[in-house]
């Protein structure tokens, strides 16, 4: 069934047909439509859960941790300053390895305060060993939540679903909604294999000494860079996982099938341009503009972030002549984080692209149209000018 | 099982702590912990911050406890627990206890946003803040409940110039379905307060005075001793409150009927942490203590 709805209201949805138990929330915009539609869905009864108005979002996450641990699914959204709150519980979910879902409707950091979109928030947590999925539209969002809550139980790592502050949190458009039956056949009910229970009581997380200790039954149990170590192990394998699951939902729905990355005429292009989210729906209409031109130029949108996919970017990059990285946070003091993974990943390769990068649209700067074609046609037309650096685009003179 | 005790013979020979567990020796909280679960039974799970007792339960992958245990970070407990409570609902293992455990930096201080709103929301399961008077895991510094004058690591000299905050009367504040104040010298007294906490569905608070031989400068052998002095002078009081009502219980119930209590000068010299309390600072303690004695008489005789 089509509806027209928001972005949140997608990710509501998402959520209700997944069957979360539990979710907590604090509002901060532009996240907040998005966790009113879940609390409106447990007060009318459409939806079995626990529904808890936290008083932060550190508490929100922690009773997603506490949740979790306990055997039962377990969501929470938030954007900007309130993911930088929650900071140390993500990490934490991380490194506990919880099967847990987060919407993070990206907005831009204080100070000085801002409400408008940007990258910056959730690309800061990118080290913290979740799993980061950017989405494009709001089909994407309301599937991506299922399958992020199919892959996170799957591997046992959580997922966060990025999606772009008022581009598409508050913006309407048509989406499919999927079928109940058919999400309880791809999203079986949530498990953990370490739940908490006092018929086999487990100590969870508990202090893990630098070195590997025998346990009752005298068997060598790993050290906490050991524990750490699988993390990464297993976070790499999950880019295929993700990729089997996305297939999954495609013979179940009929969508899917690009889940990690999105190429856009990249077979016959010199030149490809790279972006994450929203960005990426603006430059395809800047590329068949410029295609129109005879420039042979593709694009590609990043979805999996993190565990960054390098080699199915490296096969899409390889043999461009440019790549132009257009994105939305900075690491502050070096350049842009997508630009500097995709320079790390085309490192390996005998013949490199010539590199620009492009920072543009912080704390929801507008992005013009004309803006992006000038600096890609630019880009094109003279690759070799200002190879390997950092441009600020759309800054007020 | 849910019958009031008098004696420590009428304990179950269950135990759900073992010997080898972490906790220094005197340690008050050990005590009380022990006697918690035999109170508590199998039927619970703990949420546990960063406290001496993350370090008592034992270290990956050996835990010295037949408890089911989440760690959670420091500010986080009673939303974990909310979380741990909510996802029993959702599976309806309503029947299953939910517990809280921290120290008093993890309760009065870091842990306190997330304490009142769990009260305000009214949670179902216990919180139990072990007083130790300091942060002791990480080797004896301030906290909001160490006492004035008291010397820790991080006021090593003149010792801690501002009062400790009364956190039982802040939680009494939120009126939670019931609160009690209890001392590891009375473990019979926590035992039955733990059994009729478990009966009452909705936010339990019990704060319980556990002495540190290690943070206080104490011998280990004198914990019991100081602890007692602690109550019987007059300094730490055990009672309970339901429905806004202060009711004193047990050993401070007693003193009641007492006209000259113990003076708080016979507690602080048990404990090297009080050396550098003046004679002036002393009897200004006593005189607080007075009045707060006649103010109870006046009440509660």
């Amino acid at each position: 069934m089509k509806i027209i709805e928001s972005g949140n209201v997608a990710a509501a949805i998402g959520v209700k047909l997944a069957k979360t138990q539990v979710i907590a929330a604090y509002p901060i915009t532009p996240q907040t439509p998005l966790t009113e539609k879940l609390s409106e869905f447990v007060e009318a009864d459409e939806m079995e859960a626990e529904y808890i108005a936290v008083e932060s979002e550190h508490s929100a996450l922690a009773v997603c941790i506490g949740a979790a641990s306990a055997g039962s699914r377990a969501f929470t959204a938030t954007s900007a300053n309130g993911l930088l709150y929650m900071s140390e519980q993500v990490h934490w979910a991380a490194g506990a390895r919880l099967p847990l879902v987060m919407c993070v409707v990206n907005r831009g950091l204080g100070a000085p305060w801002t409400v408008w979109n940007d990258h910056q928030d959730s690309i800061s947590q990118r080290d913290a060993g979740w799993i980061q999925i950017y989405v494009n539209d709001h089909q994407e969002i309301v599937d991506t939540v299922i399958k992020a809550f199919r892959l996170s139980q799957t591997v046992s790592i959580p997922v966060m679903v990025c999606y772009d502050g008022y581009y598409l949190s508050h913006t309407y458009m048509p989406f499919d909604v999927p079928e109940q039956d058919k999400v309880d056949v791809f999203l079986p009910p949530y498990e953990y294999k370490h739940t908490l229970n006092p018929a086999k009581p487990e100590n969870l997380n508990t202090v893990t000494m630098p070195f590997s200790r025998l346990d009752t039954d005298g068997v060598a149990q790993p050290s906490y860079m050991n524990i750490r170590y699988n993390l990464q192990q297993e976070l790499r394998k999950s880019i295929d996982v993700f990729k089997d699951i996305d297939l999954e939902f495609k013979g179940i729905f009929g969508r899917g099938g690009d889940s990690i990355i999105t190429p856009y005429h990249c077979d016959d292009s010199e030149f490809i341009v790279v972006s994450m989210g929203s960005l990426s729906n603006r430059i395809k209409d800047v590329i068949d503009q410029l295609r129109g031109e005879g420039i042979k130029v593709g694009a590609l949108c990043v979805h999996l972030y993190r565990p960054f996919p390098d080699e199915a970017i490296v096969n899409m990059l390889a043999d461009a002549k440019g790549v132009f990285v257009f994105e939305k946070a900075i690491c502050y003091g070096n350049q842009g984080p997508l630009f500097s993974d995709i320079k790390a990943a085309l490192y390996t390769q005998e013949k490199r692209p010539l590199i620009h990068n492009f920072i543009l649209g912080l704390g929801g700067q507008e992005i013009k149209n004309v803006d992006l074609y000038d600096a890609i046609k630019q880009s094109c037309s003279a690759p070799e000018t200002d190879n390997d650096t950092t441009r600020w685009l759309g800054l007020e003179r | 099982m849910n019958k009031e005790i008098t004696n420590a013979v009428q304990l179950t020979a269950e135990e759900f702590m073992y010997p080898g567990n972490r906790a220094c020796s005197g340690c008050g909280l050990s005590l009380l912990y022990r006697i918690g679960l035999k109170a508590m039974g199998r039927d619970c799970i703990f949420v546990v911050p960063p406290s001496c007792l993350t370090v008592a339960q034992g270290l990956y992958p050996i835990a010295a406890t037949q408890i089911p245990c989440v760690n959670v970070t420091f500010a986080s407990t009673a939303a974990a627990a909310t979380g741990v409570r909510a996802a029993l609902k959702a599976q309806k293992r309503e029947h299953t206890k939910v517990v809280a455990w921290a120290g008093d930096g993890g309760t009065s201080d870091i842990g306190i946003q997330a304490l009142s709103a769990s009260i305000e929301r009214d949670e179902d399961f216990l919180y139990i803040c072990y007083d130790n008077e300091a942060y002791m895991n990480t080797g004896v510094q301030r906290s909001g409940t160490t006492p004035k004058g008291t010397i820790t690591t991080n006021t090593p000299i003149k010792g801690k110039l501002q009062k400790n905050k009364d956190l039982p009367a802040i939680i009494a504040a939120h009126n939670p379905v019931y609160i009690a104040t209890c001392s590891a010298a009375y473990p019979i007294d926590f035992y039955n307060k733990i059994q009729k906490a478990q009966r009452l569905k909705g936010l339990k608070y019990i704060h319980i005075h556990t002495p540190c031989p290690s943070g206080w400068g104490m011998a280990e052998r004198l914990s019991i001793t100081v602890g007692k002095l602690a109550v019987t002078t007059g300094l730490y009081d055990l009672y309970e409150v339901e429905n806004h009502k202060k009711v004193l219980s047990g050993p401070s119930a007693k003193l009641l009927k007492r006209e000259n209590l113990k003076q708080v000068s016979e507690y602080f010299k048990t404990q090297s942490r009080f050396r550098a309390l003046s004679k002036e600072q002393i009897e200004e303690v006593q005189t607080e203590v007075d009045s707060k004695w006649q103010e109870y008489r006046e009440e509660m005789a």
